[in-house]
């Protein structure tokens, strides 16, 4: 099992995880208190950063002082008695602005209301390799407790030196230091006024166990509401820094296509207007939008194109460059599946595919870029603000310590912004032009230029007993993704690889990365062998896990549900399914209807359970469920991206068809508060189970077996 | 050159130096700095730049600016009064109907807008005017529990 677990372990984020290089930390103490004003600050510490490198490796200098190499997070009160921490993540939605100041409130002791949060700054922030793999709760939370748990003895430290008593005797809490034998006190405020004290958090503190918090745990709204219902909130394209110019980037007509020959001198000859070449690249700058679209328009550019592969060929290339490639492989294995198939009483084999699906977050990819005396400044909508910084210095020939990469916090991602791609142009054109450029990718860049969550090709071999007992479990998954590879069920003989293929279109991370193709075919199969087995879906389930957790979110949904129903009309039917993944438990329950003579599709109602540990902020993960669910009705039902020889024949709303509210049935989510086990990160798993539950409704209901993603991307189709 | 033209933007008067045929969403966030209006798509099909024009939810993103002229326009940055939210902006924050918000202005807008037609909608009227307007992050339910909410209280404001 553990020489499995460790074979299949690393790959966290196929297409777009590298290696951090070596980061020198540049801000000096002096410098931070400059711009935090005086106070405390303490620095944590991170106690195992190996595995998804969320720090920079090597060592670092505070200046002259070195600082422990592992680096990930501070805090910092102030002689306001505001407390500020300081992350590397980014706020994308998902709420963490808002749960990471309830934890350091929780541990601080002190009102919600003074802590702010400091993040994805480069200049300001700790480096961090990116918001992604729902590392953000289980990785900073901790963190942060640990800092706060600090500055509390820290705080208590400066009273006892004020009083001229021993600390063990005070206690902190109301945002105050107490003496209790005399009742005298200090505010935190009063106790930072004056002081540049800072420490390094060197071994792990204890901190208030979940059972024990107060402020975390709670249905907080979000930190700066107001500013989004009023529209204030400034998005990067809504920054207006003076002199802005209005950035646009020619594209190739196709894929793999590269530039033959240009003519920009209509563009040139335009007033106001920059145009820039450099090799394949060709943009232009100009005081309006306007300008610049018509300037771009004016270019007349001939490329050589490249013969690309289309959507129909899709799967059985997949197939054909992966045994042709077989020492790329990730390989898991246990038992014997030939033994197990042989002695199987039922066997079944099928084939799954996913397609290629696109992010489509509403804000674009967008930077602002600013030039200032060799340094510059890039305001970007990014998961991975620290990589963008590398890679402008190294585009740009700087120093790393001449870049500052800021993200506002951003109109979603869904892993769709881990590249530099807008920040690279945008800078490239300011850098031309002496003045800041914004560069706004449009709808149809977004479809086209980004990348997307990777197509796959699964097979699964299987065989059960009579009972329903697995016997024999083989499972393949060309291209998509090692994510939620591993089967959670019992099975003593397994075979588990992953085959990846060279890169047809520009694929990388996406919510819950290929848990979710890898999920639509291990439930959809267990969906059949059920069948197969002539058990219930549930029973079949159950008979065959171990992990209680797994069979506790399973239960709550199907008890939820009132699993096993009974159909009531033509066209009913019901499904479910249950997985795991980063650390979380998800089980969904879902009725369709189907109209048999119109193939119309109609799922009625969906029911899920998640465990993610202890809950930080039921509210925010709540939000955070059920958007995953609503967002995962798109892939399992209707999206996917149209390709034909490097062209992307579908990239807008009107033809890349999106949940709207009309899709969006009647939805629960079950939380499942778990105070025992530490918080795990919530953005992905509760994605990845929709599509197998409403694909085995749909069975249910017609009889029809759909093993391919999107399931109904025009309704049901005869047979 | 640019006709020389004037805006109605939130109860102000603007002269308007932007071509005739530029979007009406440039002109809002490029000449006069309204970018609560976002721009997510450009084809009219997201909802998220959505503004009134004289009463009615339009996209304005496909809509060039000199067909708002002589009719009043609100954008988001209208709706607040003297520091008091919108009825329809407080239930937005009062049922934490975002995630990353982006699409909230639009959905803001056009839920302004069919209130204003419609005090009593049902849920389909409810989503049938949301139905162009994109949510990403998947936050239809709480929009949805929003207007409800709002249309409870602005009936209560006008007894």
């Amino acid at each position: 099992m553990s020489e499995r677990t460790q074979a299949l372990l690393p790959e966290p984020e196929r297409y777009e995880f590298r290696a951090a290089p070596i980061h020198h930390f540049d801000l000096a103490r002096r410098d931070f208190f400059k711009i935090l004003g005086a106070g405390i600050a303490v620095f944590t510490v991170a106690k195992d950063s190996s595995g998804m490198q969320e720090t920079a490796p090597g060592p670092r200098s505070f200046r002259n002082e070195e600082l422990p190499k592992e680096i990930t997070s501070w805090l910092h009160v102030g002689e306001d008695g505001m407390v500020t921490g300081f992350t590397g993540k980014a706020e994308i939605g998902q709420n963490i602005r808002t749960s990471l100041a309830q934890t350091i409130a929780d541990e601080l002791h002190i009102p919600f209301e003074s802590v702010r949060m400091v993040t994805a700054d480069t200049a300001l922030t700790p480096f961090d390799a990116g918001t992604f793999g729902s590392r953000t709760t289980p990785t900073m939370t901790p963190q942060f407790r640990r800092v706060a748990s600090a500055a509390r003895d820290l705080l208590i430290g400066v009273a006892a030196k004020e009083w001229n008593v021993a600390p063990e005797g005070l206690v902190a809490a109301d945002a105050k230091v107490t003496e209790p034998a005399s009742g005298r006190s200090l505010r935190y405020a009063e106790l930072a006024r004056g002081k540049t004290l800072a420490q390094n958090l060197p071994a792990e503190d204890p901190v208030t166990p979940a059972a024990e918090w107060n402020i975390a745990g709670k249905a907080l709204p979000k930190v700066d509401g107001r500013a989004f219902v009023t529209g204030k909130h400034q998005y990067t394209p809504d920054l207006r820094p003076a002199g802005l110019l209005y950035g646009k980037v020619l594209r190739p007509p196709s894929f793999g296509a590269t530039l033959n020959s240009c003519d920009d001198s209509a563009a040139k000859a335009m007033p106001g207007v920059f145009v820039v070449r450099d090799g394949d690249f060709v943009g232009v700058a100009a005081p309006s939008e306007h300008q610049a679209q018509n300037a771009l328009n004016s270019i007349r550019a001939q490329w050589k194109e490249v013969p690309q592969i289309s959507n129909r060929e899709l799967f059985t290339f997949l197939k054909e460059k992966a045994s042709a490639n077989p020492n790329d492989r990730r390989r898991g294995q246990k038992g014997s599946v030939e033994d197990g198939l042989a002695n199987a009483a039922h066997r079944l084999d099928a084939t799954y595919t996913v397609a290629f699906i696109a992010h489509a977050p509403l804000e674009p990819r967008a930077a602002v870029a600013q030039w200032t005396n060799g340094k510059l400044t890039v305001w970007t909508g990014t998961q991975r603000p620290f990589a963008n910084r590398n890679e402008l210095a190294a585009q740009f020939h700087i120093p790393e310590s001449s870049v500052r990469v800021i993200v506002p916090d951003t109109g979603s991602a869904y892993g769709g912004k881990h590249t530099s791609d807008a920040a690279l142009e945008a800078a490239r054109l300011a850098r031309a032009a002496g003045r800041p450029v914004k560069v706004v990718w449009t709808r149809e860049e977004e479809f086209t230029w980004a990348y997307f969550r990777p197509a796959g090709v699964i097979e699964i071999k299987s065989g059960i007993a009579v009972d329903g007992t697995l016997t024999a479990w083989e499972f393949h998954n060309y291209n998509s993704g090692s994510s939620g590879i591993e089967t959670p069920y019992v099975v003593s003989n397994q075979r588990i690889e992953f085959h990846s293929v060279p890169q047809i279109l520009r694929s990388g991370s996406y919510r819950g990365l290929a848990a979710t193709a890898n999920h639509f075919a291990r439930e959809t199969h267990m969906d059949a062998l059920a069948r197969t087995a002539q058990m219930d879906s549930l029973d079949f389930r159950l008979k065959n896990l171990a992990d209680p957790r797994m069979r506790a979110v399973l239960e709550a949904a199907a008890k939820s549900f009132g699993w096993p129903r009974k159909k009531s009309q033509e066209g009913q039917g019901f499904g479910l399914a249950v997985g795991s993944e980063k650390g979380s438990y998800v089980a969904t329950c879902a009725e369709v209807a189907v109209d048999r003579a119109s193939g119309a599709v109609r799922v009625v109602r969906l029911v899920e359970a998640f465990e993610c540990g202890a809950i930080v902020n039921p509210d925010g993960l709540r939000n955070q469920v059920v958007g995953a669910m609503i967002q995962g009705l798109g892939g399992a039902l209707f999206e996917a991206i149209e390709f034909e020889n490097g062209r992307i024949k579908n990239p807008h709303f009107a033809s890349y068809r999106v949940p709207r509210f009309r899709d969006v049935p009647e939805i629960e989510a079950i939380l499942l508060d778990r105070k025992d086990i530490p918080s795990a990160g919530a953005g992905e798993t509760p994605i990845m189970t929709v599509a197998p539950t409403i694909g085995n409704a749909i069975f249910d209901a017609t009889g029809v077996r759909l093993n391919s993603l999107p399931l109904v991307p025009n309704g049901l189709q005869r047979a | 050159m640019a006709k020389s033209i004037e805006l109605e933007v939130n109860g102000k008067r603007y002269p308007i130096s932007y071509p005739a045929d530029t979007s009406l969403l440039s002109v809002l966030r490029d000449e006069l700095g309204l970018t609560g209006s976002k721009y997510g798509c450009g084809e009219g099909q997201c909802g998220a730049c959505t503004v009134l024009i004289g009463g009615v939810p339009r996209r304005s993103c496909t809509i060039p600016v000199s067909a708002g002229v002589g009719k009043p326009i609100i954008t988001i940055e209208g709706l607040e009064k003297e520091g008091r939210l919108h009825p329809v902006q407080q239930a937005f924050l009062d049922a934490g109907a975002f995630q990353c918000a982006y699409c909230t202005s639009g959905m803001i807008m056009s839920s302004v807008g069919l209130l204003d037609a419609n005090a009593k909608p049902s849920d389909a009227e409810i989503v049938q005017s949301l139905q162009g307007n994109i949510c990403r992050c998947g936050t239809h339910p709480r929009v949805l529990d929003a207007v409800r909410h709002a249309a409870r209280m602005m009936q209560e404001h006008r007894q």
